[in-house]
């Protein structure tokens, strides 16, 4: 099911974006390349016609072993009377994201939103979001290694718990130790 | 001495209650203290910095509002008990008491202590301009 | 009158102090998943877990007995388990309720722990998924009589 009218527009306002539709059928998607997912993404939420203001969900899919492996999913929604002028619908938009390069630039600048589902993408399938401000773990413990979601990640984990937090920290540990702790743990665990 | 046995007795009978509870549990309950058991409660989170933040002053001006008209309104019980006695000069007096202290309460009103939002009040343009 | 010995006065004191104990036994609220529900459901009016003597869900662990660890325990929420543990005074208990906290449940992944007795050590397991508000009225019971059983460190 395509949308032609948000693809026009789009393909009007972004001409350098390579875009193309999708097949799904519960609601538009639309194919973005990596470099233009940015002004797409602006001009979906600023055209009076389109007005998609609100991001629902960012998630990661792993196609393993087809290449390019992995479609970074965006779910957007213009909400329609309550908002503007715009008609209230939805939009799926796909990055394809490739193994090697396992990198999409930020969309917080736009919808700011985005900085915890990023950092769950990121923390469970690996994809780094260039540009974003606090990129760093959500789900998985701060020193975990790996990314769970990939397809080539074992379900079952063998591991004892860790069960030691520090008893009082200093706000500026604090902030350090967040970060510090997955810094520990790529050494220890002598990442390439 | 007579009329005080009772509140004697319910006085010990208090502070006994109190007293033995608190020595039975010393006695009687086990005592091992360690550093996890009594580091700060944060839900099981590290601790982060002091404790010590600043409060908003609202909570002492009506705390000190409070305890003063509280302590009139104790003065009035007595008052209340002996205005017979008393006769029109008691009333005119205690009458006079409250009116200061309405006054300041207006005071107090005005100056915006009560404002618990905080919110100030907007500015009305002088009269004179346009 | 010589056979009575000191002996019995240390009894007595014992058992009351063991009735005391097994009596008025206060969870702390440690729900995570499901059987938290089952939890609560335990906790109102149908099957009233305060005849037991389990009368508040105390919201500090500084004022509980009993931790009832109630759903699954992922590895991120291990340290805040073991803390919240260590912050109960003694005497202290410890409930598993439901599969995923006594061995990891239907889960057996990365995410999740695989049976809380690898972070906390638990005095009764309460098997199900969730185990049925009787189960861990049963489970309580059965601590009841444990702590009948223990003697009293002083």
């Amino acid at each position: 099911m395509t949308d032609t009218t948000v693809l026009d527009t789009l393909r009007r306002a972004v001409p350098a974006a390579s875009l193309e539709a999708g097949s799904a059928t519960d609601m538009p998607t639309l194919y973005v390349d990596r470099d233009h997912i940015v002004d797409v993404c602006r001009v979906l939420r600023d055209a009076p016609s389109l007005q998609f203001a609100l991001l629902v969900e960012v998630t990661s899919v792993d196609l393993l072993p087809a290449e390019p492996r992995f479609e970074v999913v965006y779910h957007l929604a213009c909400l329609g009377e309550a908002y503007g002028h715009a008609p209230a619908r939805r939009l799926r938009l796909k990055v394809r994201v490739t193994a090697a390069d396992p990198r999409v630039s930020t969309v917080t600048s736009i919808y700011p939103g985005a900085g915890w589902p990023e950092r769950e993408v990121y923390d469970l399938m690996g994809i780094t979001f260039d540009g974003h401000a606090d990129l760093r773990r959500i789900l998985t413990p701060d020193d975990w290694q790996g990314h769970p979601l990939r397809k080539d990640y074992p379900v079952q984990v063998r591991k004892d718990a860790a069960s030691w937090s520090p008893l009082q920290l200093t706000p500026e540990e604090f902030a350090a130790n967040v970060r510090s702790a997955q810094m520990q743990a790529d050494k220890a665990a002598g990442k390439k | 001495m007579q009329g005080f046995w009772p509140v004697l007795i319910m006085i010990g009978l208090g502070i006994g209650f109190a007293a033995g509870s608190v020595l039975l549990s010393q006695f009687l309950g086990p005592r091992k203290p360690t550093p996890e058991k009594s580091a700060p409660y944060e839900c099981g989170m590290p601790a982060v910095g002091d404790a010590r933040e600043r409060q908003s002053v609202k909570f002492y001006l009506v705390a000190m509002i409070f305890l003063l008209f509280d302590i009139e309104v104790a003065f009035l019980y007595p008052w209340a008990v002996a205005l017979r006695d008393l006769g029109p000069s008691g009333l005119w007096q205690l009458v006079t008491f409250f009116g200061l202290l309405l006054t300041g309460y207006i005071y107090v009103w005005r100056k915006g202590a009560f404002d618990w939002s905080g919110e100030k009040k907007r500015v009305r343009a002088p009269r004179g301009r346009t | 009158m010589a056979d009575i010995e000191i002996p019995i006065l240390t009894t007595t004191v014992e058992k009351m102090v063991q009735w005391a104990r097994r009596s008025a036994i206060w969870p702390v609220t440690f729900g995570l998943a499901c059987c938290a529900i089952e939890m609560m459901a335990m906790s109102c009016g149908r099957y009233d877990i305060a005849r037991f003597g389990a009368e508040v869900f105390r919201g500090s662990p500084r004022q509980s007995d009993l931790m009832i660890v109630a759903g699954r325990l992922s590895r991120k929420m291990a340290p805040v388990l073991r803390r919240i543990y260590d912050q109960m005074p003694e005497p202290k208990w410890v409930i598993s309720m439901g599969a995923c906290a006594s061995c990891g449940g239907v889960f057996d992944n990365y995410a999740i722990v695989q049976g809380v007795d690898q972070i906390v050590p638990i005095d009764v397991f309460v098997p199900g998924c969730p185990p049925r508000p009787e189960a861990l009225i049963y489970g309580i019971v059965q601590l009841q009589r444990k702590i009948d059983k223990q003697r009293m460190s002083a």
